[in-house]
């Protein structure tokens, strides 16, 4: 696209940028200082999609850019409209989802005197973005808007928010799109050192009981195939982040599924015996690793990421690898033999028998064993979009993800609410695939209004909303940490949801019964309109295995 | 342990801003950070010196990196290099004490910039040693007011910490 140095407005060559980009979608909410956007978007074929509130316009990019694997794009207003934007971005930033934000500031002049709808957002947003821009020179947007996509979905993704005065908006620009992006201090590093390279081959070829744990780096970069050949080629299990989900299939005999807090008892195990770790595109969170000091005892430690801050910044790491994933593992596949790691593969059969991943059985709905049957009854081939919370933890360790960027969640910041945005984002992002939102009752009153947004757009969501009238995370943790006094965790105001999704034009459907589930599922699945599926369970239900406050992952509290 | 870290930035607004938010939010001791214009007019050089172990020293190094509007961050603490810092001090000097004063400023090869009635301020540069033994010898004077600047540093020799020795240092 040359566009030559034909004078248009500022906004009309961010326009020219997001055409240039591909962008199809932006997610957004009007207001005054960002009209002149919304005006010249209107004259593109861009589609917009309003939301209902601010923040959820970066959830539902972060779902859009997560299943699709394109950046997503967010518009909103000055003031209020910015600020509510501040726990997407920050959601965002620490799942490093692309996403490309502008919002409309109040007029140069205007900036700094406290005017009406002004608050300084790149200011706000400097922790939470991986780059963030205030334009003062209309002449200077149209390489700006470039370089926020390239910086936003390049090395380590990230959310880059563009502050736009409305005069620099309205105002005549020359400049041309640049044809690249120039940034001497910008130079993601991809392909992995040589030597180091080839001291990972020596060190898987000289472990014994060797562990990959990948991470969402795996997803980033598109890893998934190759990971899958490298766990087959050396025979090594697989453990992931919940972050991580789905860069493995679980279907495979290699994989163990989710470590860490609540990870699979298995998957815990056999971190705690491992004698080389292999983390792929992981941080080491501290939901993963426990107490430190008890992290991985036999373990060295190949840390492989593409951002150097993350290597060695929680754990000790043994062998560093800058990189991209998917560079480094191509690269890698060649340098090491096939192996077998017969002993290794039999003492892994052994720990997932002496512990199973169990619920104890009762009378009434086990949400886990709903999980499970959604698992089936989906294949695993659904995009499971959550909430956080509970059941957060039960669609990460029941479901049995299958394919990439098919699970959706707000990981490491942990943002109730984020389901159901995230959810839309998803489903316009990939219309071949059912998508389901598990939410509970207290993340989805966090951004229930999005029902709207969902039903503008036509899209038909599945929603399993477990309803045990309280916030059961937090009581399972006022259970094990504050002796069960359990305060502010009961809701006794919830609405019946199963009409208020019909007061939206949505389907409702209610289980209660365990006889219930399998037919109201198939049910959902089977129509083609949003559906919502109000699934009651007690609220003494616990997250299981939980891993307590300053124990090593090999201690975990098990169902009785 | 401290470290003396030579930055060079994009010169342009909010990068100061920036680069002491990241300080602060993580948990990091600056101890000075002094900014300016460098021989480029779209560069800056920070010079920053920060305390901490050797695990907290390479974590600023790579966070400071991250930053978009970071061109390149040099540890030149092991290098040989000159650094100094000015302070600005005004003491109490009476008419009969003014000659001991004069005697101070003499052996640090201060100057005195400003004379009112019982009162001077002297300037001096140097390293951060020679900075406090002044104060300290002035102390006993009486003194009004500091004004310090952070260290600024540069490397001896032809060898520069420039753009042409560039390339962030992202290896492993």
């Amino acid at each position: 696209m040359t566009l030559g140095s034909k004078e248009r407005t500022g906004a009309r060559a961010v326009m020219e940028v997001l055409l240039a980009e591909g962008v199809e979608l932006v997610f957004g909410y009007p207001g005054g200082a960002v009209l002149p956007l919304y005006d010249e978007l209107a004259r593109t074929p861009i589609r917009h999609v309003l939301v209902r509130q601010e923040q959820n316009a970066v959830h539902a990019a972060s779902g859009y850019a997560r299943t699709s694997g394109k950046t997503g794009v967010c518009l909103a207003t000055s003031g209020p409209g910015a600020t509510n934007l501040v726990t997407g971005i920050a959601s965002a930033y620490m799942d490093s989802v692309p996403v490309v934000i502008f919002t409309g500031q109040v007029p140069t002049r205007m900036v700094g005197s406290d005017a009406f709808q002004e608050t300084d957002i790149t200011g706000i947003t400097i922790p939470i973005t991986k780059h963030n821009y205030l334009v003062k020179d209309v002449e200077e947007l149209p390489r700006i808007a470039k370089e926020a996509f390239y910086i936003a979905s390049t090395g380590r993704p990230g959310p880059v928010l563009i502050d736009i005065p409305k005069d620099v908006a309205l105002a005549l620009c020359r400049a041309s799109l640049p044809e690249r992006v120039e940034l001497r201090g910008y130079k993601p590093t991809y392909q992995g050192h040589p030597g180091q390279l080839r001291a990972l081959a020596r060190l898987l070829g000289e472990a014994e009981r060797p562990l990959i744990f990948a991470g969402g780096g795996v997803l980033a970069s598109r890893a998934e195939d190759y990971l899958r050949q490298l766990a087959e080629k050396l025979q090594v299990p697989v453990v992931t982040s919940l972050t991580g989900l789905g860069a493995f299939p679980e279907d495979n005999p290699l994989a163990l599924g989710m470590v860490g807090l609540h990870g699979k008892p298995c998957a815990n195990h056999a971190l705690m015996e491992c004698d080389l770790l292999v983390g792929l595109g992981v941080r080491f969170d501290d939901r993963v690793t426990g107490a430190l000091e008890k992290f991985a005892p036999r373990a060295r430690i190949a840390h492989l990421d593409i951002d150097p801050a993350e290597i060695g910044k929680n754990v000790r790491v043994d062998l560093p690898l800058v990189g991209d994933i998917s560079c480094i593992l191509q690269e890698l596949l060649p340098l090491v033999a096939p192996a077998s790691h017969g002993p290794w593969l039999q003492r892994i059969k052994e720990l997932r028998n002496l512990y199973p991943l169990t619920y104890g059985r009762g009378g009434e709905v086990r949400p886990q064993w709903v999980m499970e049957r959604l698992g089936e009854m989906t294949r695993g081939q659904a995009i499971i979009a959550t909430d956080v919370g509970q059941h957060q933890m039960w669609a990460a360790l029941y479901y049995g993800y299958t394919e990439p960027r098919s699970f959706v969640s707000s990981c490491g910041l942990g943002t109730m609410g984020y389901g159901l945005p995230a959810a839309a984002g998803a489903a316009l992002a990939r219309r071949d695939k059912q998508v389901w939102l598990i939410t509970g009752d207290g993340s989805f009153q966090m951004s229930m209004a999005e029902l709207g947004t969902a039903m503008e757009q036509g899209l038909p969501l599945k929603i399993l909303l477990f309803n045990n009238q309280s916030l059961a995370m937090v009581r399972q943790l006022q259970h094990f940490y504050y002796d069960r006094q359990y305060t502010a965790i009961e809701f006794t105001g919830n609405p019946d949801f199963v009409r208020l999704a019909e007061c939206y034009g949505a389907e409702g459907l209610r289980i209660t019964r365990q006889e219930e589930v399998v037919p109201v599922l198939a049910r959902a699945m089977g129509n083609d309109r949003l559906t919502l599926i109000e699934c009651v369970i007690s609220p003494e239900e616990m997250v299981y295995p939980m891993v307590p406050e300053g124990a090593g992952l090999d201690e975990m509290l098990l169902p009785e | 342990m401290k470290r003396t870290l030579s930055v060079l930035v994009e010169n342009r607004p909010g990068v100061l801003t920036r680069v002491a938010g990241l300080f602060s939010r993580r948990g990091y001791n600056i101890d000075s950070l002094a900014v300016g214009r460098t021989e480029n007019p779209s560069i800056s050089r920070m010079t920053i010196v920060v305390d901490g172990d050797e695990q907290i020293i390479e974590q600023v190094g790579k966070q400071l990196n991250k930053l978009i509007d970071v061109i390149k961050i040099s540890d030149i603490t092991d290098d040989p290099y000159v650094g100094r810092e000015l302070i600005l001090i005004k003491v109490n000097a009476e008419p009969a004490v003014r000659g001991e004063i004069m005697q101070i400023v003499d052996i640090f090869r201060a100057r005195i910039v400003d004379i009112a009635r019982n009162s001077l301020i002297i300037e001096a540069t140097g390293d951060a040693d020679k900075i406090d033994a002044i104060e300290n010898s002035l102390r006993p004077f009486g003194i009004r007011e500091v004004v310090r600047t952070g260290k600024i540093a540069m490397l001896r020799g032809a060898k520069t910490r420039g753009m042409e020795a560039s390339g962030n240092d992202t290896g492993e």
